[in-house]
């Protein structure tokens, strides 16, 4: 009997003295816990994805706290998630343009065509390791969907070849643009305006040849846009979507039609 | 207790009896925070300074308190319940002194409370105590650090290992854990090499 009572008496003695120390200890060592940024943080979606900049929704939360970021660059909480955060931190909420990512590429195989037979690894990061991926154009969209295996929402699909976002389901997070190894998403305002579909680095006569859809760095839209929008680099346009008002003037001079209004 | 013994008894608890690839402890940190290389050093670090200090508490505890009382049957329960305070300890005081290195290992360190590599190597340097006397307090503290870094080793090559297998064209059936465990029989059997060379130091 008393074998018992001393295993009690120790087991139940240790116990206490652990928390006892423990006890002391989380006292004597409070951290004190940013209120503000708990609040913050359980309005965020918890999406983790870092398209605001930081590590994670705490880390956003944290510098929203402390008044080191700007309000609304959760893209995938939008403007919801910034009304929602503006009174904790005693701001007024701002206007936030909705986000959408667009792939710069219209290479389906109708308009291109595949130079080389592949029987790699299905993942374009792979198929990009042997002489710039199988298609003619070296620039454009390999097919094999790695942006779509990133994106968390079933935003992405690949469709004939390209890939395509949907984007009434995508949220911006930024995924599919660090998954795609030629660079080939970008994220854009979903507001009314122009969109070169094409990433094409060669000169006119060869992109010609690699695509029928392919810039060949004319020069028209440059010309033609009123804004200055639209500049020529690397011999394919790039439309600087902030600057273009959607007036569609560059689509219709587009010798290629490559230039597509979105969300008109 | 020469120098050359502990010196034998931390390289033997390295190789010859590495806690995870020839005792089999420890395999769920083991698989599950060997995905990467940075993630695998800092759960090591975490586990050896846990594994340190849990036989630095934990051997006092069994000798002083539980074998002259005739209590040692419960040595499972007391070790678990020292070892579980001990790392909520250890979790108070780093993020008080070292937030950086407290996110870095953020929930890894919860997470060695419940590994039983620490209440392995606590229990088992007991047996090796009793079976030789002089495999006093300073021997079991160097096994237990030998212990972590083997740990650490293991974790390491494994990681290692793991960022090879990431590119490889695996059959579909064998994706994802199977091949990992298969991985990791043959990194064990590796380890068997090992027997034999290490106990020469120890007699």
């Amino acid at each position: 009997m008393s074998g018992i009572l001393t295993a009690v008496v120790l087991v139940v003695a240790i116990g206490l003295i652990v928390g006892l120390v423990l006890a002391v200890a989380s006292i004597l060592m409070a951290v004190p816990v940013d209120e503000k940024a708990v609040a913050i943080e359980e309005q965020l979606p918890g999406a983790n994805c870092g398209a605001c900049g930081f590590s994670g929704c705490s880390g956003y939360a944290a510098a929203l706290s402390k008044g080191e970021a700007k309000l609304g660059l959760c893209s995938v909480g939008g403007q919801a998630v910034a009304d929602a955060i503006a009174p904790i931190i005693g701001a007024d909420s701002v206007e936030t343009i909705p986000q959408t990512a667009v792939v710069h590429c219209n290479g389906s195989d109708d308009n291109t065509s595949k130079g080389m037979r592949y029987q790699g690894i299905e993942s374009c990061l792979a198929a990009t390791q042997l002489y710039a991926g199988m298609g003619d154009c070296s620039y454009g969209c390999i097919g094999f969907g790695d942006c779509m295996k990133a994106c968390e929402y079933n935003a992405i699909t690949v469709c004939n070849g390209v890939a395509a976002v949907n984007s009434n389901l995508c949220r911006a997070c930024g995924a599919c643009v660090k998954a795609c190894p030629k660079g080939l998403i970008r994220i854009e305002p979903k507001k009314p305006h122009a969109v070169v579909k094409c990433s094409n680095c060669d000169k006119g006569a060869l992109t010609r040849k690699s695509c029928k859809v392919g810039c060949i760095g004319c020069m028209k839209c440059v010309k033609v846009c009123e804004n200055g929008a639209v500049k020529v680099e690397n011999f394919h346009a790039i439309i600087d979507p902030d600057k273009c008002t959607g007036c569609g003037k560059c689509a219709e001079g587009c010798p290629q039609s490559i230039i597509e209004m979105m969300f008109v | 207790m020469s120098f050359t013994n502990l010196v034998g008894i931390f390289l033997a608890a390295i190789l010859t009896e590495n806690y995870i690839l020839v005792k089999f402890f420890g395999i769920c940190p083991f698989l599950g925070v060997s995905k990467k290389l940075n993630t695998a050093l800092g759960m090591s670090a975490a586990v050896t300074f846990v594994m340190v200090l849990a036989t630095a508490v934990t051997w006092p505890i069994y000798t002083y308190l539980l074998v002259p009382n005739e209590l040692d049957y419960l040595q499972t329960i007391v070790f678990i319940l020292v070892i579980a305070g001990l790392v909520q300890l250890v979790e108070i005081v780093m993020k008080k002194y070292m937030p950086p290195l407290y996110n870095a290992l953020g929930i890894y360190l919860p997470l060695i409370t419940t590994n039983c590599a620490v209440l392995g190597v606590t229990m088992l340097v007991l047996d090796k105590g009793a079976s030789d006397a002089s495999f006093g307090y300073v021997a079991s503290l160097v096994n237990a650090f030998g212990a972590g870094i083997g740990f650490l080793v293991a974790m390491i090559m494994f990681a290692g290992v793991r960022e090879r297998l990431e590119n490889c064209d695996i059959p579909k059936s064998l994706q994802g854990l199977p091949i990992t465990l298969v991985a990791a029989a043959l990194v064990a059997c590796s380890f068997l090499g090992f027997s034999g060379i290490v106990d020469k130091l120890l007699v």
